[in-house]
């Protein structure tokens, strides 16, 4: 009995010993944990996987739960940093511990998904016809409206399924952000947030749920992460944008997105309906949210490297997986925020 | 052990036995049975600090719901988070018509699955139905909700769906267009998650009935169908309804599955080709993202509502239940 406590409490000690020679080394182990949006879940896991192959010794964990969850664990201190699309109003961070700094990592761009049987060409939509979709006075795919837009196409007489995302999401609100900004009508009767009240059309869940319900549906449309629409090979539509051009969804046209709408000062700004020539207008920034005063100074110091190496060498897998890196004057701005934080020393 | 054929001897020695340990043990013994008696109470009162603390939580959580939206939540039709309006009715109406749906198609089909299980079915045949039958139970209820999404919907769309309103058009069930996702679809999946568990609880229950009973009436020169009839299911009435309770509490719970194929529009429509939407899903849905402090409530006194109607319609059940069984005790089938 004795003997195998003394083997258990050696154990123990040489554990010890084991980690107090490792803390001697350069830097300990550090883990940082963060939550939040789903959205840039696919881009933030490969920088977490690139950044933990460099430096090894810096554990990220990020749980793609949705940025609402991310706040509320955020402010309730149980995540080092949070992860939101769109920016978080006052009332969301009314009861943190203190201000919240919004850090643009890179910009996602919401696609217009349809199914009407590999029809081929390219489907284009105004904002007038898009609302009235959603609105559910466009009810079939052969509607003068939209064939006066597509005389190129072959519209069949056929009706129009709409697909919504069910479970609140950063794509709601950026979709719904956009219509009200284009549709009196629809800022009247649904209006704008991550779950509203839509007048027509089927709901599933998640990017992947909308994804197979509109490949499911011949006759179907709905909005989705570009990226997503992608890999399951859907239609994506062409939605015309301010300047009066008809754009696809791509990491490019989100980028013009960026680059026609100024950057203020706290990176609190939507992309919604840019006005550049190129711009796709359903785009919108992610961001990072963390304390302006860390907690603890020497997690607050390496989540700072972290993202410095984000905003640099992190920006080359952006596009790789369908997001548009920040352009270049947004990317200083960022760079000097967080050198004016004194969150860096010495990067 | 008695019906072994023991020796009287044998019997007298193990009594010798057993007093001699009584009086080695003493008082040991009847410690091991108080601490066996307060273990297993502890274990049930784990049961009820579980039930009551979740009421309590969600009753806490809801209370801001409570005090802006009072009674208008449990009434309202209306569900619109960005306008900051709460009504729960939608989703009551989702819960209660796709588990009841599901009741109706499968309770059918469960109690000839037990049937045929526990009474026709050659013994090879038995096992290896039963063992299929409770395998069916432990599909994850998200591969059900894909089977849903992929394979069941486009075939109600393309072939159930058009047959069913060409015939029964005129009914307001079948009426409106059929985009395979829906109440409909959402109350098969049901069907099909509910019939393992409804089938391999009754079959246990209908096997419970004592041999002898089956054989009297066949002795009386029923054949198998009315001593089936006759013998078997009135005794087992009340435990068939407690298993198609077990049935209909998963039902009535079920989140993933039902999501995938339901539809997901908080509306009340009398057409079961039109999508509903649950008080589960619901708060699968929008949970994590919910925006504002109402809307949290509102999503909590949704879990509370639910906690509601899944007692009520068990209280409800078990009314069923005691009326049924009195009934077959006075002798009427």
């Amino acid at each position: 009995m004795f003997g195998r406590r003394a083997v258990f409490l050696l154990g123990l000690l040489a554990c010890a010993c084991g980690r107090e020679a490792s803390s001697n080394d350069d830097e300990r182990t550090l883990s940082l944990n963060g939550a939040g949006a789903t959205f840039p879940f696919p881009l933030y896991s490969k920088w977490i996987a690139e950044y933990h192959r460099l430096y090894p010794n810096v554990r990220i964990n990020y749980q793609s739960i949705g940025s609402g969850g991310g706040i509320r664990q955020l402010v309730a201190e149980t995540v080092d940093f949070g992860a939101t699309d769109a920016p978080v109003g006052d009332e969301g961070a009314k009861s943190a511990r203190g201000p919240l700094l919004h850090l643009p990592t890179a910009i996602g761009s919401i696609a217009i998904g349809y199914q009407l049987d590999g029809m081929p060409g390219e489907l284009r939509l105004t904002p007038g016809v898009l609302a009235g979709i959603f609105l559910g006075e466009i009810r079939r795919w052969n509607d003068p409206e939209l064939a006066a837009e597509n005389p190129q196409l072959a519209l069949p007489d056929r009706n129009i399924t709409v697909v919504f995302r069910t479970d609140g999401s950063g794509s709601t609100a950026a979709l719904s952000e956009y219509l009200s900004s284009v549709s009196p009508t629809w800022k009247k009767q649904v209006g704008s947030g991550k779950s509203v009240r839509w007048p027509v059309g089927l709901g599933a869940k998640g990017n992947e749920g909308v994804a197979g319900l509109i490949q499911g549906t011949p006759g179907a449309i709905g909005y989705l992460e570009l990226a997503y629409a992608k890999q399951t090979g859907l239609s994506r539509a062409l939605l015309r944008n301010r300047a009066g051009k008809f754009v696809a969804p791509s990491p490019s046209a989100a980028l013009a997105a960026a680059e026609s709408v100024e950057m203020p000062e706290g990176f609190r700004v939507s992309l919604i309906d840019a006005p550049g020539a190129g711009a796709y207008p359903i785009a919108s920034y992610t961001y990072l949210l963390v304390y302006e005063a860390p907690r603890d100074a020497e997690k607050g110091r390496a989540l700072a490297r972290f993202l410095w190496w984000a905003l640099h060498d992190g920006q080359r897998y952006a596009e790789q997986l369908d997001y548009a890196p920040l352009p270049a004057t947004v990317m200083r701005q960022v760079e000097s925020e967080l050198q004016t934080q004194k969150l860096l020393d010495g990067v | 052990m008695a019906s072994s054929g023991r020796t009287v001897g044998g019997a007298a020695s193990l009594l010798r036995a057993r007093s001699k340990l009584l009086a080695r043990l003493g008082s040991e013994r009847n410690w091991a049975d108080f601490l066996f008696r307060r273990v297993t109470w502890l274990c049930a009162l784990l049961v009820v600090t579980t039930l009551g603390s979740i009421a309590l939580t969600m009753a806490i959580a809801s209370l801001p719901a409570f005090r802006e939206l009072g009674a208008g939540f449990v009434f309202g039709t209306v569900w619109d988070p960005a306008r900051r309006i709460f009504g729960a009715l939608p989703f009551v109406y989702g819960t209660v018509v796709s588990s009841l749906l599901a009741l109706l198609l499968s309770v059918p089909v469960s109690l000839g699955i037990a049937i045929y299980l526990s009474e026709l079915a050659p013994d090879w045949l038995r096992n290896v139905l039963g063992f299929l039958v409770e395998l069916l139970a432990a599909v994850p209820s998200v591969v059900y909700g894909l089977w849903g999404i992929f394979v069941l919907s486009p075939w109600l769309r393309d072939s159930i769906q058009p047959l069913l309103s060409d015939w029964f058009g005129f009914l307001p069930a079948f009426s409106g267009p059929a985009h395979g996702f829906g109440m409909l679809a959402g109350g098969v999946v049901l069907a099909i998650m509910i019939t393992p568990t409804i089938a391999s609880v009754g079959r246990e229950v209908l096997r419970a009935v004592p041999l002898s009973l089956r054989e009297a009436a066949l002795a009386l020169g029923a054949t198998r169908w009315e001593s089936v009839r006759i013998a078997v299911l009135p005794l087992a009435r009340s435990g068939l309804i407690g298993a198609t309770l077990l049935g209909l509490g998963r039902a009535l719970g079920e989140t993933m599955a039902i999501t995938l194929v339901i539809g997901n529009r908080a509306e009340i429509s009398a057409s079961l080709f039109a999508p509903g939407y649950t008080m589960a899903s619901v708060l699968a849905n929008e949970f994590s993202e919910a925006t504002g402090e109402l809307h949290l409530a509102a999503l909590a006194e949704i879990g509370l509502l639910l906690f509601v109607v899944t007692v009520l319609l068990n209280l409800l059940a078990r009314v069923l239940v005691f009326r049924v069984a009195a009934g077959s005790a006075r002798g009427r089938p």
